[in-house]
């Protein structure tokens, strides 16, 4: 039995997706809500790429809701309310969901926003073991690629990576001996998913390029294609 | 085994992950199984076998355990060591005859302790996450562990070892659940 309607907060990353897995098992999600923020340095949105989490929105088989914002702190808070508060006069949604684990900042400022609003507000995997996440991501059918890494030691081979088995165990040690978030949320990592249980149709990417230096890289998808999940069997 | 308790608006909520699923991660960490049970589930009887109790918070909005206070009559009558978290702190001011009451905050504050406990260690200053629109007055045979008597961040029966903290320890505070595993 469906319990509430709710409203994704969408970055296109692996966290605002599996949370919005976690959601649709006894909930019904009726809108994705992503912020495209102008300033790559915000605090509060992991700036997506618009095209990327347009496709990825058609993917999953959920509308989209796209909100802009210049990305100024404080006021970018105005600007995600009222693209929450548009999600809930559209879609009639009764709850915000959020793929936050360990940022107070971005939790606290979602809760209120949901308070004010009337709306109940869901963290499916806050506080979540990093390391456990990321196997169970794997275990659940996720394919996510890292298109983005910023932080020491880093190198040039996560640039495009799959994260799989191998992956996270080189990411336990890392936290280990680097403190590392495993799950990038020190901001180390930037993911995309491309296929998983919740998705109608799988992306494959046809062309992208890697830029690397300085333990700062960037995977930049130029072209990519919905795949039927049968077509993408054989 | 330590029973935690969820509060949530109902049996296997998408709230779970959120207030239970950490406090038993805690636990584990600190060296003790446990098992969740929903509170429409616990009469009393449950509770034999178990070493502690935890009564888990809620989301914001979930005010569903509060018009349930009568199902957790068995508290008054526990003879193993209970921690309330937020909502559980609620529960258990209530079930002792104080009053839940307006008292909303939404994130990172100073928390002054005031009276040294196992729990809490000594009196000092220290910061937690916050996230309840309602807290609880000082019921009779308590004493405040941490906070003012008009905002109440933790207390402590006088004879019993049962606490509550209105913070959520889950969050940079897990040295919290720890101690009380370990009380």
């Amino acid at each position: 039995m469906i319990e509430m309607r709710l409203g994704v907060l969408f970055s296109g990353g692996k966290d605002s997706v599996f949370a919005c897995f976690r959601a649709m098992e006894k909930n019904e999600v009726v809108s994705l809500i992503a912020i495209v923020s102008e300033n790559e340095d915000s605090y509060m949105f992991h700036t997506p790429n618009i095209r990327r989490v347009d496709f990825l929105a058609e993917a999953i088989g959920i509308p989209l809701l796209t909100w802009p914002t210049k990305g100024e702190e404080e006021k970018e808070l105005e600007d995600l309310k009222d693209a929450i508060s548009a999600a809930k006069e559209t879609y009639g949604i009764e709850g915000i969901v959020t793929g936050a684990i360990e940022s107070v900042y971005q939790a606290a400022r979602v809760q209120r926003i949901c308070r004010d609003l009337a709306l109940w507000c869901f963290n499916p995997i806050w506080q979540i073991d990093q390391v456990s996440y990321l196997k169970l991501l794997i275990s659940e059918g996720f394919e996510v690629i890292i298109t983005g890494v910023f932080a020491y030691p880093l190198d040039e081979s996560w640039v495009g990576a799959k994260i799989d088995e191998r992956r996270v165990k080189e990411l336990e040690k890392l936290q280990n001996r680097y403190h590392i978030n495993p799950a990038g949320e020190g901001g180390e990592l930037e993911t995309f998913v491309l296929d998983g249980p919740i998705f109608k149709k799988r992306i494959q990417i046809i062309r992208a390029t890697k830029t690397y230096g300085n333990y700062r890289g960037h995977f930049r998808i130029e072209d990519m294609r919905l795949m039927e999940k049968q077509e993408a069997r054989k | 085994m330590i029973l935690l308790i969820d509060l949530c608006y109902k049996k296997g909520s998408l709230s779970r992950s959120e207030f239970v699923d950490p406090i038993r991660d805690c636990v584990r960490r600190a060296g003790s199984l446990s098992k969740v049970l929903h509170f429409s589930e616990v009469k009393g009887d449950e509770i034999k076998g178990c070493e502690k109790v935890i009564l888990c918070g809620t989301a914001l909005k979930d005010n569903i355990y509060a018009k349930n206070i009568e199902s957790f009559s068995w508290i008054r009558e526990c003879k193993v060591p209970i921690l309330g978290i937020c909502a559980g702190m609620q529960v258990i001011g209530s079930s002792f005859g104080g009053a839940i009451v307006s008292q909303p905050k939404i994130g990172l504050e100073q928390i002054e302790i005031t009276t040294e406990t196992g729990l809490l260690g000594q009196s000092r200053m220290i910061e937690g996450y916050h996230l309840h629109n309602y807290g609880i007055t000082l019921p009779e045979g308590f004493l405040i562990v941490a906070g003012t008597r008009s905002s109440i961040e933790a207390f402590k029966h006088q004879e019993k070892p049962i606490y509550g903290i209105l913070f959520h320890p889950e969050v940079r505070n897990r040295w919290i659940i720890k101690r009380f595993v370990q009380l």
